[in-house]
Formats: C-alpha cells, structure tokens, sequence
C-alpha cells in the first residue's frame, strides 16, 4: 500500500510531513515552517532524529470516538491508550496537544467523561479542542460547552499564540443546513478577520476545525461552505496549516502558502469518498486495522521541487 | 451474513409497507408513523400525516444519526442502532428536518389539519 503522489508547491513552504495514522501527528516547527513528522520516527535516536531536530510544537490527535463500540473498533479506549502511551514515550515533548474533534461518538455525559480521564494521562497537559458533530449532537447541545466551552465563552472558536505560532480553532459543525456542508457562519468569519488583521504576515499560523476547510467530498458533506471567505483572510500569511479531522483518513493537498491536512482517526477507519452508502465506520479483518492505522510520508525533493507522499502502513 | 441482510431488508421494506398503510390512513385521523433510518437516509423521506399523528423514527444503521428540525421544534439526540425518536406533531405545516450528523440526510413532514 505504497503510492507515492508527486506535487509541487513553493520553495519557501517545503516541508517534510510524516502524519501518524492511529497515533496522531507531532508537528515540530523548523524555521518557520511546520514539520509534522510521525510518531515513530519522532522517538528514533541518534544522527535520524538530529536531522528532523525541530522545535517540538504540538499533536494532533483526532476522531477518538469514545463511546463506539461496534465491531470496527471495539476497544476505541484501548486504541487512544495506546495512542497516549506513544505520544507520553516522544523524547522532547511537544508544548501542545490539539484534539480536532470528534471526541465522543454520542455526546454523552459518560463518554465525555472517559475521554477527559484518559486524556489526562497524557503527560502534555495543555489539551485544546475544537468540537466535531458528534460532540454536539445532544439534543441540548449542552455536553461539550459545559466542559470544553471556557476558551472561546462557548462561541466554539477562539485564538491563541505559543511559541511565535498564532493558532486559530474554529467551529464549522453547527447549524448544518440541508444537503449542506459544515458552516463557519458570518459573526466567526467577522471574528476571524478581525482576528488576523494586523498580525505580521510571517506569522505562522495554524487553523484546526474538525470538518475539512475545503471540499474533499460534497456528497457526503466532507467540506465547510463558508471557507473560502476564511482561505482569503489567510492567503497573505506565509505559512498557513490547516488541520482537519472527520474523514477518518489522511487526505492532503497545498495550495499556495497553504497546507490543507486531515487527520486519520484513533478508532475507526472511513470509506473513501463515494464508496459506499454513507461515510461510517469501515469494518476491515482485525488483522487489517493496524494497517488502516499507518502512517503517510511526505519527502521533498528537489530540482525541482515537489513533495512526494508515500502511505506505508504500521503492520 | 447474507441471510441477516435479506432479513434485514424484509424487515425495513414491512417497515415501509406499514408507514404506507399508516399515511393512506392519514387524511381522516391520527395515527403513528414510522419512519425507518437506512444507509445514511430516511424512509420515506417525505411523508404527510394528520394532526395529532405520533412520528417514530428509528435507526438501523450502525452509524448514529440525529433527528433536528430546520425551524428548532423538534430536537432528538443522538439515535444509536436500534434506538428510536418521537414526536407528536399537533400544529398543521411542513416541516424539515435534517441529520445533524450527516446532513446530507434529510426529510419532510407535511401535517395536515384534521378533516
């Protein structure tokens, strides 16, 4: 399950970009410009760890689902465990970690509650989040906010900086219109403007939301409507990450100054886009979900200068 | 597996027959409807039902699904497998409602005022 896809992108953007499968993304910053690099290869020692030697930024971990228990993954706890004890083993620790969604599979008080008490053994303790819908879908949409809500006054989005980084969460999964994709809404658009306006463009910026800020699959409503508006407050930044959840797998692309990035999921694989009826969890051999949990590989390469992705898997 | 899917499918088209006698019924008295949450979609997607009629709606599928009305009168949380939502709909009107999970999934009910 190797293929690697070639494309290009501007020199001063070049990254290398390792995106863990099941075990989220430790993203270093080099430069200026965010490094993701996989788990694994962020607890190598010796002469292969200098080489991505980096400042050790965040993790992104996603789509834990906690409270799933269906034949896809019925140990979704152990899974996230497991994810836990990769990111606790990383030899420099990232500042951050930033959960993009998708926290609880049902929006329950109980599985809320589970999530927190294995995400609090995370030896990183600074944990920001960004709702996915099924963290809102309680009939009062009361179970996120009550616990998660603090940062943004329950708006959903809020900003922060660390370490010269200008990190923006916003929310796109309330307020679903029929047929429609995730929604930012015009007071978060109002806010973000605001928000950007006036920082120096060699900022580094990055944005996390839970559904993908571009379209990967309209059917299926794997997009965010309103985002163009938002991609146009950030094009004159000059390096700009986007981090998505939702799809359950790793779907990338470089536009610009851009990088647009999903996460894959801690619990459960996703059908490709347009395979199947709808976008539920992929039941694979149990043999086959390590594989489903690999990790995708981003080298540069120049003269000229394209990156190449190759998937490999962990099993 | 194969057997467990005919059944399955049996059981959702019965399903169907019944919310079809159900909304033949409808124009004269209220009655309770079904209607069945299926690969990602409602069935029917739109039905027309009296005043007074009880709507259930129940998820087969193993992904959850939500019941939300665009205009905010009716709210289910989420539906598990197998879990079921209602709603009495006593004022005449079409409402819309979507999954606010997939909202690619989206339904009617048009409620008629009595005869």
């Amino acid at each position: 399950m190797s293929a690697p896809v070639p494309f290009d992108r501007s020199r001063r953007n070049a990254l290398k970009c390792l995106a863990f499968g099941g075990a989220g993304t430790v993203f270093t910053l080099c430069a200026g410009v965010l490094t993701p690099m996989d788990l694994a290869l962020a607890q190598a020692t010796g002469a292969d760890r200098s080489a991505r030697a980096g400042l050790p930024l965040f993790v992104q971990i996603s789509d834990t689902h906690i409270g799933f228990n269906k034949e896809a993954n019925p140990d979704v706890a152990g899974t996230l465990t497991q994810t836990i004890a990769l990111v606790n083993a990383l030899p420099q620790k990232p500042g951050l970690i930033l959960h993009t969604g998708d926290i609880t599979h049902l929006s329950k008080a109980a599985e809320f509650d589970t999530a927190a008490q294995l995400l609090s053994q995370l030896k990183v303790t600074e944990l920001h989040t960004t709702p996915g819908e099924h963290d809102v879908a309680d009939a009062s949409v009361s179970e996120y906010f009550n616990r998660y809500g603090k940062a943004s006054q329950n708006r959903g989005y809020y900003s922060f900086d660390h370490h010269g980084v200008h990190f923006v969460s916003l929310i796109n999964v309330l307020n679903f219109k029929p047929n429609g994709l995730g929604n930012l809404g015009q007071d978060q658009l109002e806010w973000l403007e605001k928000d950007l306006r006036g920082r120096s463009a060699s900022t580094p910026v990055v944005v996390f939301a839970h559904m993908p800020l571009w379209t990967v699959y309209a059917p299926w409503g794997w997009g965010t409507a309103d985002a163009d508006q938002a991609m146009g407050y950030l094009t004159r930044f000059g390096s700009v990450t986007l981090l998505n959840g939702h799809i359950h797998q790793i779907v990338q692309k470089v536009e610009g100054n851009i990088t647009f990035h999903t996460a894959r999921s801690t619990a459960y694989p996703q059908p490709s886009p347009g395979n199947g009826p709808g976008p539920g969890p992929l039941k694979v051999a149990s043999d086959e979900l390590p594989r489903m949990l690999g990790v995708s590989n981003v080298t540069l390469k120049r003269h000229p200068n394209a990156l190449t992705i190759t998937d490999a898997t962990l099993a | 597996v194969i057997a467990m899917k005919a059944k399955m499918t049996l059981f959702v088209l019965m399903l169907a027959a019944m919310t079809l006698c159900a909304h033949s019924e409808t124009a004269s008295r209220p009655e309770t409807a079904t209607i069945s949450i299926h690969d990602f979609s409602f069935s029917p997607t739109s039905i027309t039902v009296v005043v007074g009629t009880t709507v259930r709606w129940k998820n087969f599928d193993g992904e959850p699904h939500t019941i939300r009305s665009i205009d905010t009168s009716f709210r289910s949380d989420p539906l598990d497998q197998n879990d079921s939502f209602t709603f009495r709909f006593d004022k005449p009107g079409t409402y819309r409602y979507v999954c606010s999970i997939h909202p690619q999934m989206v339904g009617t009910i048009v409620v008629k005022a009595a005869n």
